[in-house]
């Protein structure tokens, strides 16, 4: 049940996308983002549209399995699109009741789902194609000018790398758990909210449990092996940018002036 | 009382890339007041078997049931089906949460909507079966040895009164004295009520002395079943996927192999003492 959950997760396969240097791919997406913001015209967003297909296309994750990771955020979506739809104010199209669709807010509603939608689809590419850990080295790499002005970028770096790590451990300890409560007749779907909030005691008071139980294992395992931070730290796979990374660099300025030009 | 499967099959992951196949065409008929022991070493299916058994997990393919109802038609009453097919889970100490003992032991027959009487009547009861005493009742779980934890959560389920008890490896972790507590109390509770008890584990030679039916899952599908002595008959076969028989059948084949006149079906240390002397008599 709780194995439905795509978005932050890797998917295993082979691809270009997938080899690329996670700095590239994290400069790419926050790029894509910005450049979302930047296009006004329904060329741009044909544009975005299309780079964001030949991506996926590359990365050779199925389509559906992206889509998949949608539904989680469709309320917010539709919530989005419902407020931009009524509170917009300009020459009206349709009035019904108190509410009033204008011209200029079916503009901006479909102008808002579809940056929306583009935006979380870029950047679970993302997420999809690129490991945790080589996701925070990039990370790592990127923000260490940060250092010089004393940010514990290699302890932050750190941190994010076990939450990532832990989170399909927690997943996993969750379904088991909740596993063996509904064996002995716990109910986690029916009743009003307060009998579904208690209902979730049984769940949540083993969880807490074995998340610290973990974390002190892990501690413990780290100071076995003399970890003691950031300072003087090598990496046994350091990150080197190839000819592929450079090359996408170029692929994305390219974009980026598109966009500009277009939008 | 009676658990059917019925050709089938379980994929985990099914429409992606890590798509794995848990089960294939397992079928098996397992009837009353029988003492199995279903063996296969990890990985081999034998978790995802147990929990198709009390619908919490449904087939990819295939059918279950249960007394000869499907139990995945959609009107099937599955929470009454989870307090006749009882299941502990492998670590069951890790889904312990109330402030004492006793209350956590309530937990499994205060869903089923019993009275408050019959509720704490069915735990002390539960309780008293897996060997808990009475000072410890009101004690936090947490503070309880890890074997004594692991009794608590088996009581826990026992107190729904389950037809039939599934064990997924009662005594991983546990130290020889703890597995032997654990091991005895199951035949013992078996000896007295007569439940039908499925027993789940990578070794041999846990269950090999306590039941009466050995199933081996091997990559999702069952490969023997059958008598404990008939099952290690192939024990070279065993060998070969990760399994073992136990100690004893190899020293009684090796015997039989050197010359001497033994039956080579022991499975105890008492049986092959047994045999031993009649055939040193004998000869």
């Amino acid at each position: 049940m709780l194995r439905d959950i795509t978005l932050g997760q890797y998917y295993q396969t082979e691809s270009v996308i997938h080899r690329l240097d996670p700095r590239v791919k994290l400069v790419a997406t926050i790029c894509y983002i910005l450049s979302l913001f930047l296009v006004d015209s329904v060329w741009g967003y044909l544009a975005a549209g299309l780079f964001l297909a030949v991506m996926i296309r590359l990365s050779h994750v199925p389509f559906k399995f992206m889509v998949k990771g949608m539904k989680a955020i469709i309320l917010l979506l539709a919530l989005t699109v419902a407020f931009n739809l009524f509170l917009t104010p300009g020459e009206p199209l349709v009035s019904v009741w108190k509410l009033t669709i204008t011209k200029e807010g079916v503009r901006v509603a479909v102008m808002m789902a579809v940056r929306l939608t583009f935006l979380i689809i870029g950047s679970s590419v993302m997420t999809l194609t690129t490991t945790p850990n080589n996701l925070t080295d990039g990370m790592e790499k990127l923000m260490k000018p940060l250092r010089k002005i004393r940010v514990p970028v290699h302890e932050i770096a750190m941190m994010m790398s076990i939450a990532l790590r832990f989170i399909p451990i927690l997943l996993e300890e969750t379904d088991k758990i909740m596993k063996a409560q509904i064996a002995r007749g716990a109910d986690f779907e029916s009743g009003s909210i307060l009998k579904k909030a208690r209902a979730l005691v049984p769940l949540l008071v083993p969880l807490f449990i074995s998340a610290f139980r973990r974390a002190n294992d892990l501690a413990m395992a780290m100071e076995a092996r003399c970890y003691r931070g950031g300072d003087n730290r090598t990496k046994m796979k350091p990150l080197i940018y190839q000819r592929r990374d450079r090359l996408a660099y170029i692929v994305l300025a390219l974009y980026l002036v598109g966009c500009f030009v277009i939008g | 009382m009676s658990l059917i499967l019925d050709h089938v099959n379980y994929i985990y992951g099914e429409d992606t890339s890590m798509a794995v196949a848990a089960l294939r065409d397992v079928n098996l008929v397992m009837g009353d007041g029988e003492f199995i022991g279903l063996i296969g070493h990890t990985g081999s299916g034998k978790s995802t078997l147990v929990q198709q058994l009390n619908g919490l997990l449904a087939p990819t393919s295939g059918s279950v049931y249960f007394n000869g109802n499907d139990i995945g038609d959609k009107d099937y009453n599955r929470k009454e089906l989870r307090s006749k097919v009882g299941l502990v889970f492998q670590y069951p100490e890790h889904q312990l949460f109330e402030v004492t003992v006793f209350e956590d032991v309530c937990f499994g027959p205060k869903n089923l909507g019993l009275s408050p009487k019959e509720v704490e009547l069915r735990a002390y009861e539960a309780l008293k079966q897996v060997g808990i005493s009475d000072e410890q009742f009101y004690q936090s779980p947490f503070e309880l040895s890890g074997g004594q934890k692991r009794r608590v959560a088996i009581a826990g389920v026992l107190a729904m009164k389950p037809d039939i008890l599934i064990l997924d490896e009662p005594t991983a972790g546990l130290d020889p004295k703890g597995r032997d507590e654990i091991l005895g109390q199951i035949r013992k509770l078996k000896e007295e009520t007569g439940m039908t008890i499925i027993l789940v584990s990578h070794s041999m030679e846990d269950v090999a002395e306590y039941v009466d039916r050995i199933i081996v899952m091997n990559q999702g599908s069952v490969i023997f079943d059958g008598l404990p002595r008939e099952v290690f008959r192939h024990y070279d076969e065993l060998e070969k996927i990760g399994l073992a028989a136990p100690q004893m059948t190899y020293v009684m084949n090796r015997l039989q192999q050197e010359g001497f006149s033994v039956n080579a079906d022991a499975i105890t240390i008492e049986e092959a003492k047994q045999e031993i002397l009649k055939s040193l008599k004998r000869g």
